[in-house]
């Protein structure tokens, strides 16, 4: 292989490392005749496989940040690129097609269908990716099982506990093998004890499964279980630290916060 | 097998769908779970249609007993005076009561929605399209539509004869004209449904036109 060749493979192999890359994204919210810049110019890259935790204050940006993430908004300026793809060339049929496959996303108030079954609100995005219902069915009881939810499949979301729910939404949100998970603070309607079993499971997903996980939060249970962890105030990322980095600074918050 | 799938694979990778059975399922159990509130838009249609049945109904009876050219009828239609004036009265009262009609099925969609813009978010989170939300809330009306226009043609046609029989006797019910009030019903049925449908495309578009983003807002 000459030099060059070699070149190419490392930038196509580098390409396909990064899941998630941002390149210089600013978004403006135009209020009348205010105008708030929400992102200030946001460069970042995630690896597949990697668990990363998004920490910032509300109207840090952080929101606006995940969004762009997963492609439930564009940026007024500036590139996201999703598995190599810019969002912003997608139409609306690709976009549809990018949420229901490519991403899965947990939010913070579980967000399931209530008028549907645990198993129905798993099985409806494998029903948008158009799988046989009987395919369907048997990967979302074994969905269910994976997330120790496998008795209560027939149950509606309203006759489950807070944690319960959450996990149903942690089965949805893999029901297509997605690339990325998306979760959106998936420990703030929850009590310590839950939250803490919710991060461990995604944890134990992330390494299992081999699935990125991007989490929005500002609980520093999370933080721990992390790969990386980026810092976002006012607009820009402040700090971008590893985990082994992070053991330094971890006495330090939870003084912080007593 | 395989090579088939795989030659089509290029092609429907990017498709997303939602097959018809499941979506009538899906919004028949949006209306059970809201079963008075659907039951108060099912009423407006009802009533609505029914009153359009027995206008429909009774101009058939009139006429079947016109025909009949019973001398002793004759005499009581004439006493009555069916004239144009209140005709013209009825078709404006009717057209007012589907307007009326109309703008129920409207809010009351336009409610459901706003309701509901966190289950719709997660839908487009989920992979939904544009058109799958709006085929969701059509159908809902639809199933509204049906139920009220039903209930409202029976409702509209046996008041009617009812009505005329307690002025005419038996005459309305052994002369009652089958085939033209069966029209009559099922042009107030197909009036029911279209109305329905009308009153829920502009909700329906709002909803389709929700950004996904929507799902995650907290506040409710």
């Amino acid at each position: 292989m000459t030099e060059e060749q070699t070149a190419v493979v490392d930038a196509q192999y580098t390409a396909t490392q990064n899941i998630v890359r941002t390149r210089g994204v600013k978004r403006v919210y135009e209020m009348g005749k205010l105008s708030l810049e929400a992102l200030k110019g946001i460069d970042m890259e995630v690896q597949r496989g990697e668990y990363i935790s998004i920490m910032g204050p509300s109207g840090s940006g952080k929101s606006t940040l995940f969004n762009m993430i997963g492609a439930l908004d564009k940026p007024t300026e500036g590139k996201v690129y999703i598995d190599e793809v810019d969002v912003a060339q997608l139409d609306a049929y690709e976009l549809a097609w990018l949420r229901c496959r490519k991403i899965g996303y947990i939010f913070q108030t579980f967000n399931l269908i209530p008028v549907m079954t645990a198993l129905e609100n798993v099985t409806l995005p494998m029903i948008f990716a158009g799988l046989a219902t009987d395919e369907a069915i048997d990967k979302g009881v074994d969905l269910l099982s994976l997330v120790g939810l496998g008795e209560r499949v027939q149950h509606k979301p309203l006759e489950l506990s807070g944690g319960q729910q959450q996990r149903v939404a942690v089965a949805r949100a893999l029901a297509n093998d997605p690339a990325i998970v998306l979760a959106d603070e998936p420990t703030g309607n929850l009590d310590r004890k839950t939250g803490r079993e919710i991060i461990e499971l995604l944890r134990e997903l992330n390494q299992e499964k081999q699935v990125t996980i991007i989490s929005a939060t500002h609980d520093l249970k999370m933080l721990d279980v992390s790969d990386r962890i980026l810092w976002v105030q006012d607009g820009r990322i402040t700090k971008n630290q590893r985990r082994e980095e992070l053991d330094l600074d971890l006495g330090q918050i939870g003084a912080e916060e007593e | 097998m395989t090579t088939e799938s795989a030659a089509t694979a290029g092609t429907t990778e990017k498709q997303i769908s939602l097959p018809l059975s499941k979506a009538i399922e899906i919004s028949f159990r949006s209306l059970k779970i809201r079963f008075w509130r659907s039951l108060i838009t099912i009423g407006g249609i009802f009533f609505g249609i029914a009153f359009l049945m027995s206008i429909l109904t009774g101009a058939s009876i009139n006429e079947a007993l016109v025909d009949s050219g019973s001398p002793q009828v004759r005499a009581l239609l004439e006493q009555k005076g069916a004239d144009g004036d209140s005709a013209t009265q009825q078709v404006w009262l009717v057209s007012l009561s589907l307007l009326v009609c109309v703008v129920g099925i409207t809010n009351a969609m336009l409610m459901s929605v706003t309701e509901r813009y966190r289950e719709i978010g997660t839908m487009k989170c989920l992979g939904a399209l544009d058109k799958f939300i709006i085929q969701l809330f059509v159908l809902e009306s639809t199933f509204q539509g049906l139920v009220g226009s039903v209930g409202g043609v029976i409702l509209g046609c046996l008041f009617m004869l009812i009505s005329m029989m307690t002025s005419y006797g038996w005459d309305p019910l052994v002369l009652f004209p089958v085939a033209d009030v069966a029209w009559s019903g099922l042009y107030s049925l197909g009036a029911g449904l279209g109305l329905a449908i009308i009153g829920a495309l502009y909700p329906a578009y709002r909803a389709s036109q929700m950004p996904p983003a929507d799902a995650m807002r907290t506040e409710v």
